[in-house]
């Protein structure tokens, strides 16, 4: 059975429904990302965990516990927020110190379970430093270690990392699923940066406008995106509207191009689909003048090199859609900006959505989990 | 966060809190309208008297031509300096902060005394009359709230830029001032105004120990012996605040606010 | 240079002058007159009426503001009572004195209405508008709204993370004010009762309305023996003024330790 169950929860704020009845579960130990842009409801699901919110309906189960109706002093749930939650009148050991403090621990237990958490987040020097005399990234740690300090039954982490710089983001999000995977402690997560939900998640659930659109793990997210919506948020994605020509073959009809997908396969004729290809997937050639472009290609000119390191990015105007392909940059160097190309679109690995069905409606069922 | 209803114990103190401050107010009203003759209930005679007594009007005459004078030498006084250490000398801001916060500590029933003591000996043009010796002290008393709005409106620009793009373009320092700058920062500079206008209308210790006649001591003088025209100019005292705190409010709509406290003596 | 010649050699001035004699001599005369009675008398009384008001001014003001700024109370309330305080802050002095005798005077609305209504006579019980409770009540008008119009910003700085961060780590909301709202806005509340106390201690006009006559407050008297036609004695009141200057130093002393004290998780 699950140990942290969302049943159910629905969140109107006056006309506007927040949440419209999602339903998460969490097994002991997991980590679980909630990930969606904002406005999607992330933050109020976290909130209605928290106990900061209540839900207009559905309820929050712990451990087999319904907790909906309880106070959050009482759910024993640790929060670290986006920033500035340290309280600024005590020193680092004095917040983590803070919860247990309320819980009349006794304080020679209490000192040695401060220090060491501050040494668990790397911290063991700052203990005696006031919030405003630690940067963003400490402040952070600080406050994971003030919220692990009550041995939370559930961690919660409202976007922890979103204010602060790139490069101690990606430091400190693997620094948090060290520490979590070490305590084993089960973890709800909110973010609205993809790379950093199927970076450190065990499952990733995609919301949009108050409903959970996939859940997943990480690789499942990237390589079978369930809807339209998880697909062009979670990494990038060439969609190519097209209409099946051939459901025995698996031919399409993108534009005046004819295209063979395995994913075709089986689909009825006349069915609107979009053909997803990963830009890692979609290989560019130089174009020969006159010559037959060939099976499963689009002739397009790139328009722009975008240089990310080991890859070049090239965006690709075709007649029918914008394409983006990732190459080694070495071999970009030989397709110049305004040089004609041929893209080939694989046979194998592309997806294939239809849209024909409303989007949202059966998101879950589809995740696979 | 995102409660949905205003909290029982807000309400309380709320509604105590409009309690006392509107029960003095709604009493002052009831008793200027009381008839002078009966004492009862209700007659403008109080205030038909009050507008009939020539010595209401010149009263606030002089305190509203004491506060537009006061206001000016501010002005004039301030903004070029405000502006010069904004621009060439920062450093000397906090000192000037500081020199601002000097007329709250000093009580002005404690600058009165070394004012007359000092200017004693003075010319009458400037002893003798209150458009010289008052408006010098009420320049004073203004100082720390036309220096803080002031202040806080020229932080608010790009004083540097503005200046600079001014000069470039072929202007004078003067024309710089004038045309650029002023404009930039008029709703400071208004904003300062209203709070010296409602200091000087209601400015009494000074006037009184110096022996003019502006309309707060008027309004003394009124009190020892007729107590409904006195409660009347009470009430019309009010609203000029009322008045002035309004301005204050509307233009500085949508900006940051300027100080509202004036000198609650 | 303005401010040379009309503040600092002013108050330069009555320094001076409250050592010089009749004639202009030096002498401690009046320094050793003014620490005797009436006049100790008359300052331990404006000093307690000043912290009494500022004291009452700060705990009532605190939670007003506190009221019209926590979450649902709604906007417009918090509009009308910030624009309210900043005109009842300024609408001191002969004004509100009399505002004061029209409501609670012998013959004022209030206590009429008491007198009338309710079978109960304060006057019959010792109150009078023109005694020391009297002039408490009467500066509290105006100690209130400026302790709201102080506060109202250090309010607004308390982040609702703290709040939801405290309760999260299982505390009430008692031990949220008392762990982290109250030394939080500490720093800003000592600052607002020094204030408060300069306001009412050097306030003379308001007093001068009321009860100019009945209670002795050093202001008045100073007032009193500048103007007074037959005991002047501008050497004794500029004593006194300067009694008043060291009143307020003192308060400043024992405020600065106190401020640094409370705010050192700021610097």
């Amino acid at each position: 059975m699950a140990y942290l169950e969302l049943r159910e929860l629905r969140r109107a704020f006056g006309p506007v429904v927040a949440l419209d009845g999602i339903q998460v579960e969490l097994e002991t130990g997991e980590f679980l990302s909630l990930l969606g842009p904002s406005g999607c409801g992330k933050t109020t699901a976290l909130r209605l965990v928290a106990g900061f919110d209540r839900p207009d309906s559905g309820s929050i189960v712990v451990d087999g516990k319904d907790l909906t109706r309880v106070s959050p002093s009482r759910r024993d749930m640790g929060m670290v927020f986006q920033a500035y939650s340290l309280f600024p009148n005590m020193t680092a050991e004095q917040n983590v110190e803070f919860g247990l403090r309320i819980r009349k621990n006794r304080r020679a237990a209490r000192r040695k379970r401060v220090s060491e958490l501050l040494e668990l987040v790397g911290l063991g020097h700052a203990g005696k430093r006031y919030p405003h005399q630690l940067s963003g990234g400490m402040q952070q740690r600080v406050a994971l270690a003030r919220a692990l300090a009550i041995e939370p039954r559930v961690l919660l982490l409202d976007e922890p990392l979103s204010a602060l710089d790139a490069k101690v983001r990606v430091q400190l999000r693997e620094e948090i699923r060290r520490i979590q995977t070490q305590l084993g402690i089960t973890t709800l997560y909110v973010t609205h940066d993809q790379e950093e939900a199927l970076s450190i998640s065990d499952h990733v659930a995609v919301m949009s406008s108050g409903r959970v659109e996939q859940l997943g793990t990480p690789a499942e997210m990237y390589s079978a995106p369930a809807t339209p919506f998880v697909a062009e948020f979670i990494g990038t994605m060439n969609r190519l509207e097209a209409v099946v020509v051939d459901g025995e073959r698996g031919e399409v009809e993108h534009g005046s191009t004819r295209l063979t997908v395995d994913a075709a396969q089986g689909r009825t004729r006349g069915e609107r689909v979009l053909v997803l290809v990963r830009p890692e997937l979609l290989e560019l050639e130089a174009s020969t003048d006159g010559g037959a472009a060939g099976e499963n290609t689009l002739r397009g000119e790139v328009l722009t090199q975008t240089f990310l390191g080991p890859v070049t990015r090239l965006k690709v105007i075709a007649p029918d859609a914008e394409l983006i392909a990732d190459m080694s940059t070495a071999r970009a160097a030989a397709l110049p900006i305004g040089s004609r190309v041929v893209a080939h679109v694989p046979v194998a690995g592309t997806r294939l959505l239809s849209l024909s069905e409303e989007p949202a409606s059966d998101g879950q069922d589809r995740g696979g989990r | 966060m995102r409660r949905r209803w205003i909290a029982p114990s807000a309400i309380v103190w709320l509604l105590v809190a409009a309690a006392f401050f509107l029960i003095p107010l709604i009493a002052t009203l009831l008793f200027s309208l009381r008839s002078i003759q009966t004492g009862k209930c209700c007659s403008g005679a109080a205030y038909s008297l009050i507008v009939h007594d020539h010595q209401f009007w010149t009263t606030v005459r002089l305190s509203f031509l004491l506060s537009l004078e006061t206001i000016a030498i501010s002005l004039l006084l301030l903004v070029p300096t405000v502006y010069w250490v904004h621009l060439k000398l920062p450093r000397l801001r906090p000192v000037l902060a500081l020199m601002a916060l000097v007329p709250f500590v000093v009580p002005p029933i404690v600058l009165v005394v070394g004012l007359l003591n000092l200017y004693k000996g003075a010319p009458s043009w400037f002893y003798d009359k209150p458009y010289g010796f008052l408006a010098a002290a009420y320049v004073i008393l203004a100082f720390p709230y036309m220096y803080f709005a002031l202040d806080a409106g020229f932080r608010s620009i790009d004083l540097h830029t503005l200046t600079e793009a001014s000069q470039s373009l072929g202007a004078n320092w003067r024309t710089t001032l004038t045309r650029v700058i002023l404009p930039n920062i008029r709703v400071a500079a208004l904003g300062g105004s209203f709070l010296t206008l409602a200091i000087v209308m209601g400015e009494f210790t000074i006037a009184s120990l110096s022996a003019f006649k502006t309309f707060p001591p008027y309004i003394q003088v009124i009190n020892e012996g007729q107590p409904y025209e006195a409660a009347a100019l009470s009430l019309l005292s009010f609203l000029i605040v009322w008045a002035a705190m309004l301005a204050l409010l509307f233009v500085g709509r949508g900006r940051s606010r300027p100080a509202q406290v004036a000198a609650a003596r | 240079m303005y401010a040379l010649a009309f503040l600092f050699v002013p108050a330069g001035e009555v320094i001076v002058g409250a050592f010089k004699n009749a004639h202009g001599g030096a002498t401690f005369d009046h320094m050793r007159q003014i620490v005797h009675q009436p006049y100790l008398d008359q300052y331990w009384l404006t000093i307690k009426i000043s912290l009494i008001t500022a004291g009452g001014g700060c705990v009532i003001g605190l939670f007003v503001a506190y009221a019209a700024i926590r979450a649902g109370t709604p906007r417009f309330l918090r509009t009308i009572l910030s624009t309210f305080s900043g005109v009842a802050a300024n609408f001191a002095g002969i004004p509100l004195a009399f505002a004061f005798i029209a409501t609670l005077g012998t013959i004022g609305i209030v206590t009429t209405f008491m007198r009338d209504h309710l079978g109960f006579d304060p006057y019959a019980h010792g109150f009078t508008i023109f005694g020391e409770t009297g002039v408490e009540i009467t500066y509290m008008y105006f100690q209130i709204p400026l302790m709201i119009l102080v506060i109202a910003p250090a309010i607004d700085g308390l982040r609702a993370e703290w709040r939801e961060a405290a309760s999260n780590l299982g505390a009430s909301s008692f031990q949220f004010w008392r762990y982290v709202g109250i030394p939080v806005l500490l720093p800003s509340i000592l600052g607002a009762f020094i204030l408060l106390f300069g306001n009412s201690f050097s306030a003379y006009a308001t007093a001068y309305g009321l009860a100019g006559n009945s209670v002795f407050l050093i202001p008045i008297t100073i007032g009193f023996y500048y103007s007074g036609n037959v005991l002047s004695d501008p050497h004794l009141a500029q004593a006194l003024a300067f009694g008043m200057f060291v009143v307020l130093a003192a308060m400043m002393l024992l405020y600065i330790p106190l401020q640094r004290r409370s705010a050192r998780w700021m610097r």
